[in-house]
């Protein structure tokens, strides 16, 4: 069935059925597809990683940042670090809506789950790593503990940070494509469904997803990009050299 | 379980069970049925072995793809960028849309399942051997040189020995991210523990039974990577990479 | 770190997942079916060694009976001296159809009803309420397409609009047309191809003209969890499920009082290429095993994959194995 340039066919059909609704053998009458039902679509995924992301955020960053400063549970964070990429995505949406049931809000405990941990422990190691000298300097001058991890720890941490931020936003992004099985209509739900999309329609879906976690990607190293300081962009060239 | 033979068509034999009264834990899927995870054990025999498969090709094959474009990059720095680059952007492509962007071209399979795997593998263990080349101390180095050794010496007996920690670092968090990963192999038609998962979603005790292989195979093999680290390499402990 | 203790540890869970592989992959894959093989030698199958050089591909639809039919066929077959390969879980009707006409499929179920409104465009009000009928119209178009169709199976299936019992008396409805007026209150929860089928959702949309106040798409094994949660008011059941018996008093179904879900009963559609290769045994065994699934043995046997838990490979070889068909 694997004609040399079949695949090429089967990308086409599947940017068809991105752009306008198909009656295709499957449906039986109803169409699918089209940028309407795309758009919907794409709209309940932001929708809902963003919900997760903001959360997770909201919890890992002053959290991980507090702790990395008194560097208080360093044994917790580093394990945390290390077994969370353990945890089957499948198995644990499966497990939240087995156990507590569908929804948005359920949902989101899941994907919370997965976006947490990196961002926790990234903010964790950046702040414990920031040159001692810098603290010293900054408590010599004065400032307070919050004074000192807001204007000297985060900063010089955000590399390491946004790292833990990307990592966590993609995660988050790809779980919420499982959205489908607990009745969570994202983007996903043109690859699990088969039957209502048809081949085009999963290739689809698997496109959208692809597309809308590089556009976050690229959009978080920009930002990663904005707000790096500046000496520590011209360290960070230096040591590269 | 008590039986009531219907009466139905002369030859019809079928014991029909009387589950009025069922209140047992697979009737009321419950957290957790002992009784049953004994009885079924066995389904999960094969999928294990699948799932098994497809992490060590992968990390293998990821290592190894890893150790020929570290090789390439380690005396032309200028390719770790673009390197660094393309495997980050593997890594970005979510791994449910990955697996059914490979379809078209590889078809569904094994083989499909660790391509898409062997990806993901390859940038973490990639990035981290880069930085263990990077780290090695340049006193150990000019040791080296001092000694006489040529570049190629030097990199086989005193900046790679010496990036043995980062290395195993990055395969040990290869390997646990692979074994997570693989359990969406299915979509690919790779098999794994992910289609016993997808088969009977609803049921508690098979969830729990299936993902918590994926965790344990995760610990063992993290575990018998740090094994290896500590025998082969047991100068220096390992930091944590994210 | 505390490396001893973490290291027995560690060891200890290995040894004992070693251990419990061990002993699962070397032990006996017990299917007790409960008094098993003790029917009439008449039922036997017997092995025709003309068969043994012939390929076969059974296929099937993506629920339960579906897979358990499957199985049914593809195990008589293969005791009938068949080579046989299943590719079960194929999808939809659309899907699996698509894979009958490619030639990837020797054969599989389909029910008269999804037949005639799915493929052949009928009205599902039009659908023969008679099995003969209905097989016989199906036969006429499945024949247009070069198919051929055997005898149909004892028993009939259809969708069904169910909900808790007590929500029933909340209502106080009994048949589909009682949801008007209330519908719009009502959450409703089905198979994601239900969106699109007529003797689904877009039959209760058009045919009965109910508005619902929202329709979640939900994998069709969640059907009666739903319910239980509470996150459905209604779901989309089918008449073959044995919850429908054993728990009589919790889940009821409504009457489909405008005939917007036929019933049907599941004939075996074949290639022409298959029946040819494949010569008289085929028909014959695929008929004789299946005059065993009258209603009650089709939902006792989903009751096993449902309820009990069990595989639809191993369920199948139970009922055969009771039946007598195979030893």
């Amino acid at each position: 069935m694997t004609a040399p340039l079949g695949f090429a066919g089967a990308f086409g059909d599947a940017i068809e059925f991105i752009l306008t609704p198909q009656e295709n053998r499957f449906t039986g009458g109803r169409k699918v597809g089209g940028l309407d039902q795309v758009w919907e679509l794409t709209l309940n995924h932001i929708e809902l990683s963003f919900a997760a992301l903001a959360i997770a955020l909201a919890f890992a960053l002053p959290i991980g940042a507090i702790l990395g400063h008194y560097g208080v549970g360093e044994r917790v964070a580093i394990s945390i670090g290390n077994s969370w990429r353990a945890i089957p995505e499948l198995a644990l949406v499966a497990l939240v809506a087995a156990f507590i049931g569908f929804g948005f809000v359920n949902m989101t405990i899941a994907l919370l789950i997965l976006g947490v941990p990196p961002i926790l422990t990234n903010t964790f190691v950046g702040v414990r790593q920031v040159d001692r000298d810098a603290v010293d300097a900054a408590r010599g001058m004065g400032m307070s503990d919050l004074g000192i991890i807001t204007r000297v720890e985060l900063p010089l941490a955000v590399p390491t940070i946004m790292s833990g931020v990307r990592t966590g936003s993609i995660n988050i992004i790809a779980t919420a494509a499982i959205g489908p099985l607990v009745g969570q209509l994202t983007l996903g739900d043109f690859i699990l469904n088969r039957n209502v999309y048809g081949e085009e329609g999963v290739l689809a879906g698997a496109i959208l997803v692809a597309s809308l976690a590089m556009l976050v990607e690229l959009g978080l190293a920009g930002l990663q990009w904005l707000l790096t300081p500046r000496g520590v962009k011209i360290a960070r060239e230096r040591a590269a050299a | 379980m008590s039986s009531t033979l219907a009466d139905l068509a002369p030859l019809a034999q079928t014991e029909i069970r009387d589950r009025s009264g069922d209140a047992d834990c697979v009737a009321e899927n419950g957290t957790f049925c002992f009784g049953w995870a004994a009885d079924n054990f066995d389904r999960y025999v094969e999928p294990t072995l699948e799932h098994l498969v497809l992490v060590g090709v992968s990390v293998i094959a990821g290592f190894l793809i890893a150790f020929g474009l570290a090789l390439l990059s380690h005396r032309r720095r200028w390719l770790i960028p673009p390197f660094i680059t393309a495997t980050g952007i593997l890594y970005t492509v979510p791994s449910i849309a990955f697996f059914i962007l490979l379809l078209p071209f590889t078809g569904r399979g094994t083989v499909t399942g660790i391509i898409a795997l062997t990806a993901y593998a390859l940038q973490i263990i990639y990035r981290n051997m880069v930085t263990g080349l990077n780290n090695v101390p340049v006193e150990a180095k000019d040791a080296g040189r001092g000694m006489g050794m040529t570049d190629s010496q030097l990199f086989w007996r005193v900046e790679l020995p010496l990036s043995v920690p980062e290395i195993v670092a990055g395969l040990r968090i290869a390997t646990v991210s692979t074994v997570a990963i693989a359990s969406l192999a299915f979509l690919a038609g790779a098999g794994g523990l992910g289609t016993e998962i997808f088969n009977q979603i609803d049921f508690k005790t098979n969830v729990l039974i299936a993902g918590g292989l994926c965790v344990v195979m995760a610990i063992a093999l993290d575990f018998a990577l740090l094994l290896l680290q500590r025998l082969a390499a047991p100068w220096r402990t390992g930091r944590v990479s994210t | 770190m505390r490396w001893d203790s973490r290291l027995r540890a560690v060891l200890a869970l290995l040894a004992a997942l070693v251990l419990a592989l061990g002993v699962a992959a070397c032990g006996d894959d017990d299917d007790d079916g409960g008094d098993g093989g003790g029917g009439d030698a008449a039922n036997l199958i017997e092995s025709n060694p003309d068969n043994s050089g012939v390929q076969l591909t059974v296929g099937s639809k993506n629920f339960t009976e579906q897979l358990i039919l499957g199985e049914i066929y593809a195990q008589a077959l293969e005791a009938a001296g068949y080579n046989v390969n299943t590719d079960l879980n194929l999808g939809s009707e659309q899907v699996a159809l698509q894979a009958l006409e490619a030639g990837e499929i020797s054969g599989y179920p389909e029910y008269t009803s999804t037949a005639l409104t799915s493929f052949f465009g009928l009205a599902p009000e039009d659908v023969p309420n008679d099995p003969a009928q209905a097989t016989e119209e199906s036969q006429a178009e499945f024949d247009k397409r070069g198919l051929v169709t055997f005898a149909p199976a004892p028993f009939d299936s259809a969708n069904a609009v169910g909900l808790l019992k007590e929500t029933a008396d909340q209502l106080g409805v009994s048949t589909v047309s009682d949801l008007e007026g209330k519908s719009q209150d009502l959450a409703l929860f089905g198979s994601p191809e239900c969106r699109q089928r007529v003797d689904c959702l877009v039959g209760l949309e058009d045919g009965y003209g109910l508005k619902f106040k929202s329709f979640t798409p939900v994998d069709i094994e969640q059907r009666y969890p739903v319910l239980d949660s509470g996150q459905a008011d209604l779901s989309i059941l089918f008449t073959t499920d044995p919850q429908l018996s054993s728990q009589a008093d919790k889940y009821v179904i409504l009457e489909d009082d405008q005939g917007v879900f036929p019933a049907g009963n599941p004939v075996f559609v074949a290639t022409q290429a298959a029946v040819d290769q494949a010569g008289p045994d085929l028909q014959e065994t695929v008929e004789k095993v299946q005059e065993g699934l009258t209603l009650e043995v089709m939902q006792e046997l989903n009751a096993r994959v449902d309820l009990d838990r069990e595989e639809p490979a191993a369920v199948a070889t139970q009922y055969l194995q009771e039946e007598g068909y195979i030893e």
